[in-house]
């Protein structure tokens, strides 16, 4: 306004109201504004014709109309519970599958409100039998991994999957036959993946594809060709078997490729069923949970084996085989050993195992198979399979790709998934050598060394909860791998990216898998295919068990000739990692943080040895070695490990690696630079002392029962018998009740008792003759309850966060001890100590006889801790919590409250899967809750089927009968804590010839 | 020198208060201290006892923004230096207790010269003590009042009376008053003589206020002397309870080590041990700083070595019992803890126990170091020091390796640990040299009580 403002002289009285300060000063204006009904520009369209409004009108209707042009809709369907009855706050389950080496674990997935949180195994998979193993366990960790590879990057510089399918286009025209295509997976069990390999067999018909997998099984299927003529995977039915031989093999543990065999040997030794329990012997270098279930085990080197294989056969008197004097070994201790295990086996023919670990030669695998043959276990509990990979000799063709890579022959290299640059023998040098190809492509889970060492393309691979995918069993059943969630980084399969190399139409995975199986489904194809996403088993697809008989004269003459003499000198050994496997979970700081079933060592690896071989080394604990093999050198810290082999070194791979997450980064050493295309399993050694020191964190120190100073051993955690002890008296631990509880007459409490007349009452059992240690346990329980990680210096100063530990004692001599493992969590006491302690009641009894934990009320005295004689309380020492990544607050357990600093906390039972199923009860109109319907997460993951929770008021209940077995005992039982968790003893099997 | 005139009963109870001192020369000699200038000494220790003190404020800042990882505690010792401060500081203080309040009951004059400064420094060391159970806690601003019985909304959530930590709070915050009263009682005569002397007004109005309307008439005399017979009657049971609660705490736990029925006699016997200690090193200083040679005489020093000799004796004797009754129990836990104390990774605090507690105070035993001011401060020292060890060896020991082998830990304190605790030292020495210089730090009224008596003696006036 130019004009001065003035108050208008018209005025009324009394009050006036303007509107503004026109209105106030009356400016003409303002009068106009006033006047007109419709503003400046209000009338504009009226200026246009009648056609433009038509126009108009006809452009928004066709934009309107846009939005009818959707994504095309993939399905996935919830295992259990219809997306019908969802409810918000309640999870919803998905069956999907995971594969490693090929072989698929059929899992479920829970899933709140669209985020995967925990993983389970599926009931109805043959492989898992509801049971997952601890690495599985954390898969949803690494699906929400910060540090995963998150874009397409064209030599360095962000790029787009389009760009990345038109330099395809183009560069794929030039490929002509494909005799420049190279092609590096690992190895799978996709009936989808296989038809695309198909297609791009059938496009580039010069193309390579090579599978390599760092930890792998193909020296058994080897085996299997050298006796049989014919690769063949075995199956060991170790629930029929009487006596089990394990050579080198930690089937229970690491040499196994899913859980069924644990599944399956538990059976066998929890005797409550009525059944006679197994007996294991167990000859191997490293001390593994396998050898931790041994009722005899034999210290015997990796390139021992073989001799003592023969030298079984031998004993055997499987025709024609001589003992041939290999290495230095076969001492009169193992002759009496093998001479034993012979006798028995010989008894129990046809309900007897006798199994080769994956180290061992296929020399061995064939003499192991051609006993097993001579037994009469094959088609009794030994059984073959075709395999559901393709048998090629992986080490050979990496020989070759590099051998190709550097002549310049390679046009293209694809590297689907993986991480080959890290895994490969320390001959093949990938990274140097895919720098020559014209172009390579790497496709990474996350920013590894193969994706740094990538020149041209680096993709992100999707994680198998983010792609459709399918995969077999060992037996060939097949299962439909479905997603649970959009690839949070735009991340694709190894499947899709290899059907964009084979050019095909659609490189969508749901439209191939689907595409795969509607070929064999016809007509019914839309409801076989919502069946298969909802049992998460294919129906009918096992294969049927080869019948196989091998020409055991001539095979064993050929795996006699083809057995390699035992290395003087040191040798070393190479196993898969408890924590990383090969080093694919080396950015997963569960994994990390579970210590190692038998050294209890976290955040590491080490070169494992025993105690003699430190001494004649003069090494301690924590001493760094420098082991040099096959003109490598590596250094990495001793560890001193009662019951490992002498003049043998176990390293354990995928540690150290050098371009990994901001957890695993610089976590450990890399041992992979010691291995070679020809010592890829196991080599002689040059060890010395390098005179440095590195810390080693332990969870545990190598405390045996048997107390320092005094001598004595404490015989009231873990009880232990023999088998024959027990089936004579039928008694267990009874007598020991007797002695020390009842026997006193009534036990005198300092406060009155609960009432438990009506309701429920928790209780539960550990079957110690069952659980392996396997760690699953752990990770399930840190994945349900939120359970903080710490790290190595925070392990150091004792304080892990574990709400169940593993506990393993050694029992026996140094050199060759008894391992023993017990799963320690809250015991859940009648008489709490921690109760009546804590001076704000922030732990306080449940009228279900659980200790429980208000976090909101605890101020952290730490007086609960102090006074818990089994010390399964954990206390915040920090904020653990503090700077935990956007993205990885996904996997928390909504149901689950995150601890602050300062607050005690602990086992609870699962409190909030008791809750859950209480409320379902009632929605359903149910006054009880059903027996084992309630599964605690370490329950439920327990793949020897050795933790059993339940209601202790139902004398029905399966945890209710568990306690009423004789084998029954509790721990320090002579403190009156009363615990609600109880154990079954261990029991042993010795052969009493070797006794 | 055999002097022949001695009355035989001066020999026997050798003056309370020498160099010939007179009612007016009591009152100017104590009151000086607090008109006057500090002599240079003050400073200097001042000097050192002020940074210390805000290093302590600094590390419970730390502590309290991070938690108490910033400490070494761990699992299984979820107790470690903050606990064993808190029983050590509580022990300090039983000393000005049990000299206040008990030989005033039992008549024993010669405690008048050193007990406003041992009471004194039972306030300061249960300061001390009380910040280690609000800030060992891992929520203090949720400790400090969900321990204490605060009406909450529905007043259905109490405390836990079951809880030891709760009645520690109890018996700790009750000692804490009865002293502070105590203690101010004790000192009202004096500050009026101190707001008589004064010729500033400012102080001159402090202490009026302080003083009560004090006046020094009959009536209040004998209201003061009943007053402070009930406070000392009142104090009196606190000596034996306090401790014997705090030994609670471990009592009736059931950690081997702990769950012994010897700790309150034994830790009562303990807390006056290293109390005396403490004022023995305190007091040593204070003479020599002040130059009241006269007042704090050898006798006094002499009385408490004794004391010092008697209580050590117990606690050695109590270290006996404990591992006689760990192998008589044929308690398999509780016979493997004494011995792992006693040969286990923590055998070199044990041992610092045993000669700092057991063999020291034996020295006592001859008057030459009774009566040696260099050798009883050492040795007090020495006490103090065994006695930090003695919670530390029965908190540390028992908690690091108990029932189950696969739990087992060991402690290290970090720096934090140590901050804290000499940190603590230096509160101490802070409020301690204020008394010294703001308030009388002997009983002014009290001494004058005793040099009646002995100029009566020495007079050689029957009484």
């Amino acid at each position: 306004m130019n004009e001065l403002i003035q108050i208008n002289p018209s005025s009324l009285t009394g009050k006036k109201y303007w509107r503004s300060l026109d209105h106030l000063a009356d400016t003409p204006q303002f009068r106009e504004w006033v006047a007109r009904e419709f503003q400046d520009g209000a009338n504009e369209m009226m200026g246009g014709s009648r056609r433009t409004l038509l126009k108009l009108m006809a452009a928004g209707f066709g934009l309107a109309g846009l939005t009818a042009c959707r994504r095309p809709v993939e399905q996935i369907l919830p295992h259990a519970k219809g997306v019908e009855g969802l409810v918000h706050g309640r999870p919803v389950h998905y069956a999907t599958v995971v594969q490693v080496g090929g072989a698929a674990t059929g899992l479920i997935v829970e899933s709140n409100e669209g985020r995967p949180t925990k993983v389970e195994g599926n009931p109805k998979h043959p492989y898992s039998l509801g049971a997952t193993n601890a690495h599985q366990q954390a898969l949803v960790l690494d699906l929400y991994d910060p540090d995963r590879a998150k874009e397409v990057q064209k030599g360095g510089v962000k790029s787009s999957w389009s760009e990345f399918g038109a330099w395809w286009q183009e560069a794929s025209g030039k490929l002509g036959d494909g005799a420049g295509l190279r092609v590096l997976a690992e190895r799978s069990s996709s009936p989808t993946l296989a038809a695309v390999k198909a297609e791009i067999a059938k496009k580039y018909p010069k193309s390579v594809w090579v599978e390599y997998d760092s930890v792998n099984f193909d020296q058994a299927l080897e085996g299997a060709k050298l006796a049989f003529g014919q690769p063949l995977a075995a199956e060991y039915q170790y629930d029929k078997a009487d006596v089990v031989v394990a050579l080198d093999n930690d089937f229970l543990g690491l040499d196994a490729q899913t859980v069924l065999p644990v599944k399956k040997f538990s059976a066998r030794r929890r005797v409550e069923e009525g059944r006679a329990m197994s007996r294991l012997y167990v000859a191997e270098a490293n001390f593994t949970i396998t050898g931790g279930m041994a009722d005899h085990r034999l210290r015997a080197r990796v390139s021992d084996i073989g001799a003592l294989a023969l030298a079984l056969a031998k004993e055997l008197n499987v025709r024609g085989a001589e003992l041939k004097v290999l290495g230095g070994s076969s001492s009169s201790k193992d002759a009496t050993w093998i001479a034993a295990v012979a006798k028995e086996l010989a008894a129990s023919k046809g309900k007897s195992i006798v199994a080769a670990g994956p180290r061992q030669p296929a020399a061995v695998h064939a003499v192991v198979a051609l006993i097993n043959q001579a037994l009469g276990n094959t088609g009794q509990t030994v059984s073959y399979q075709k395999p559901v990979v393709e048998a090629t000799d992986s080490l050979a063709g990496v020989k070759q790709l590099a051998a190709d890579l550097n002549s310049g022959a390679v046009k293209a290299l694809f590297v689907l998934g993986g991480n080959p640059v890290y895994t490969l023998p320390a001959d093949v040098d990938l990274a140097a050598a895919m720098k020559k190809a014209e172009a390579s492509v790497v496709l990474a889970a996350d920013e590894n060394e193969s994706w740094a060492a990538a020149p041209a393309w680096r993709l992100p691979e999707a994680h198998p909860f983010e792609a459709w995918g399918d995969a077999r069993g060992l037996d060939g059943s097949a299962s439909v791998q479905q997603p649970l969630i959009q690839p949070l980084y735009g991340g694709r399969s190894a499947l899709e990216v290899a059907a964009q190399i084979a050019g095909l139409e659609s490189a969508k995975g749901y439209e191939l898998v689907k595409k795969t199986w509607a070929s064999q489904w016809g007509a019914e194809s839309d409801k076989k295919w919502k069946t298969a996403l909802f049992e998460g088993v294919i129906e009918g697809t096992q294969s049927a068990a080869v019948d196989a008989k091998a020409d055991a004269g001539k095979a064993l003459a050929t795996a006699q000739a083809a057995l390699k003499p035992a290395a003087a000198g040191i040798e070393v050994a190479f196993y898969p990692s408890s924590n990383t496997w090969d080093g694919r979970q080396a950015n997963n700081a569960w994994l990390l943080e579970a210590p190692d079933p038998m050294t209890k060592l976290v955040w590491d690896n080490a070169a494992l040895l025993s105690p003699a071989t430190a001494r004649e080394l003069g090494v301690a604990q924590g001493d760094v070695l420098s082991i040099e093999a096959g003109g490598k050198e590596i250094k990495v810290p001793a560890m001193v490990l009662p019951g490992h082999a002498d003049r043998s070194i176990s390293l354990s791979l995928g540690f150290g690696r050098a371009a990994c997450g901001r957890v695993g980064q610089g976590v450990g050493h890399r041992v992979e630079g010691l291995r070679t295309t020809a010592a890829f399993y196991f080599a002689a050694a040059n060890v010395k002392k390098t005179g440095a020191q590195y810390q080693l964190v332990t969870t545990q120190e190598h405390h045996t029962l048997v107390e320092p100073i005094t001598g004595l051993k404490r015989n009231d955690i873990v009880m232990e018998q023999t088998f024959a002890e027990f089936s004579k008296a039928g008694h267990g631990t009874e007598g020991h009740a007797e002695e020390h509880g009842e026997g006193h007459g009534q036990s005198l409490d300092l406060f009155a008792g609960w009432d438990y007349s009506k309701g429920y009452q928790w209780g539960l059992s550990i079957d110690l003759n069952a659980c392996i240690g396997c760690n699953a346990c752990m990770v399930a329980c840190t994945a349900e309850n939120n359970i903080p990680v710490v790290g190595k210096d925070q392990v150091r100063r004792g304080r892990e966060m574990h709400w169940i530990r593993l506990d393993r004692y050694f029992t026996g001599s140094e050199e060759d001890p008894q391992a023993v493992m017990q799963p320690m969590a809250c015991q859940q006491c009648e008489k709490a100590p921690c109760e009546s302690v804590c001076p704000v009641a922030a732990t306080s009894h449940s009228p279900e006889g659980l200790n429980d934990m208000v976090y909101n009320r605890c101020v952290g005295t730490r007086y609960c801790m102090n006074n818990c004689p089994y010390k399964v309380r954990r206390f915040n020492f920090l904020e653990w919590n503090k700077n935990v990544p956007e993205v990885k607050k996904m996997v928390f357990n909504p149901d689950v409250s995150v601890r602050m600093r300062g607050v005690m906390e602990k086992c609870n039972y699962c409190l909030q899967r008791i809750e859950e199923k209480r409320t379902l009860a009632k929605s359903e109109g149910r006054r009880q809750i059903k027996d084992l319907e309630i599964l605690t997460a370490c329950q439920q993951v327990c793949p020897a089927d050795a933790i059993v929770f339940g209601n202790i008021n139902d004398p029905e209940s399966r945890v209710a009968k568990l306690k009423k077995q004789p084998r029954d005992y509790t721990v320090v039982e002579e403190l009156n804590t009363k615990p609600r968790t109880t154990y079954l003893a261990r029991l042993r099997n010795p052969n009493p010839e070797l006794a | 020198m055999a002097d022949l005139a001695i009355d035989p009963r001066t020999e026997l109870n050798p003056p309370l208060v020498t160099g010939g001192a007179t009612y007016s020369s009591v009152t100017d000699q104590i009151s000086a201290i607090t008109e006057g200038k500090p002599p240079k000494q003050w400073y200097v220790v001042m000097g050192v006892a002020i940074p210390l003190a805000m290093m302590l404020f600094g590390c419970l800042a730390y502590l309290v923004a991070n938690g108490i990882g910033v400490w070494g505690n761990n699992s299984p010792v979820g107790w470690g230096w903050d606990i064993t401060n808190f029983v050590w500081w509580i022990g300090i203080g039983h000393a000005g207790t049990l000299i206040s309040a008990i030989l005033f009951l039992f008549r024993q004059k010669w405690r008048t010269s050193i007990n406003r400064a041992a009471e004194a420094m039972t306030l300061f060391a249960v300061a001390c003590a009380g910040i280690y159970p609000l800030f060992h806690t891992g929520r203090p601003w949720r400790a400090i009042y969900w321990l204490f019985p605060m009406p909450n909304e529905l007043l259905t959530m109490w405390q836990n009376f079951r809880s030891p930590l709760m009645w520690d709070v109890f018996a700790v915050s009750t000692y804490a008053t009865v002293s502070a009263l105590f203690w101010f009682v004790g000192l009202v005569p004096d500050l009026a003589t101190l707001r008589d002397r004064a010729t500033n007004p400012v102080r001159k109005t402090i202490f009026g206020i302080l003083s009560l309307g004090w006046r020094g008439s009959a009536s209040q005399w004998r209201h003061y002397e009943l007053a402070y017979l009930i406070l000392a009657g009142l104090s009196t049971p606190l000596v034996l309870s306090v401790h014997s609660i705090v030994s609670f705490d471990f009592a009736t736990s059931l950690m081997p080590g702990w769950h012994t029925t010897i700790f309150p006699p034994y830790f009562v016997a303990g807390a006056v041990f290293s109390g005396f200690a403490m004022v023995v090193t305190l007091m040593t200083l204070a003479r020599w700083v002040y130059g009241l040679e006269n007042l704090i005489t050898i006798k006094h020093l002499e009385n408490m070595c004794k004391v010092m000799l008697a209580t050590g004796t117990i606690v050695g004797f109590a270290y006996g019992t404990e591992f006689f009754i760990a192998w008589y129990s044929a308690n398999q836990y509780e016979r493997f803890i004494f011995l792992n104390r006693a040969f286990g990774p923590y055998a070199w605090a044990y041992w610092t126990m045993i000669s700092c507690n057991v063999i020291a105070p034996q020295f006592f035993w001859f008057k030459k170091f009774r009566t040696s001011i260099p050798a009883m401060f050492t040795l007090s020292i020495f006490i103090n020091i065994g006695m930090w060890f003695e919670r530390f060896v029965i908190i540390a020991t028992s908690l690091h390796r108990d029932f189950l082998p696969s739990s087992w830990g060991y402690f290290q304190p970090t720096w934090v640990d140590i901050g804290t605790f000499v940190g603590t030292m230096g509160l101490f020495l802070t409020l301690f040299l204020l008394f010294l210089r703001f308030l009388p730090a002997i009983a002014i009224s009290e001494v004058k009580g005793v040099l009646h008596h002995q100029i009566n003696t020495e007079k050689g006036v029957a009484h």
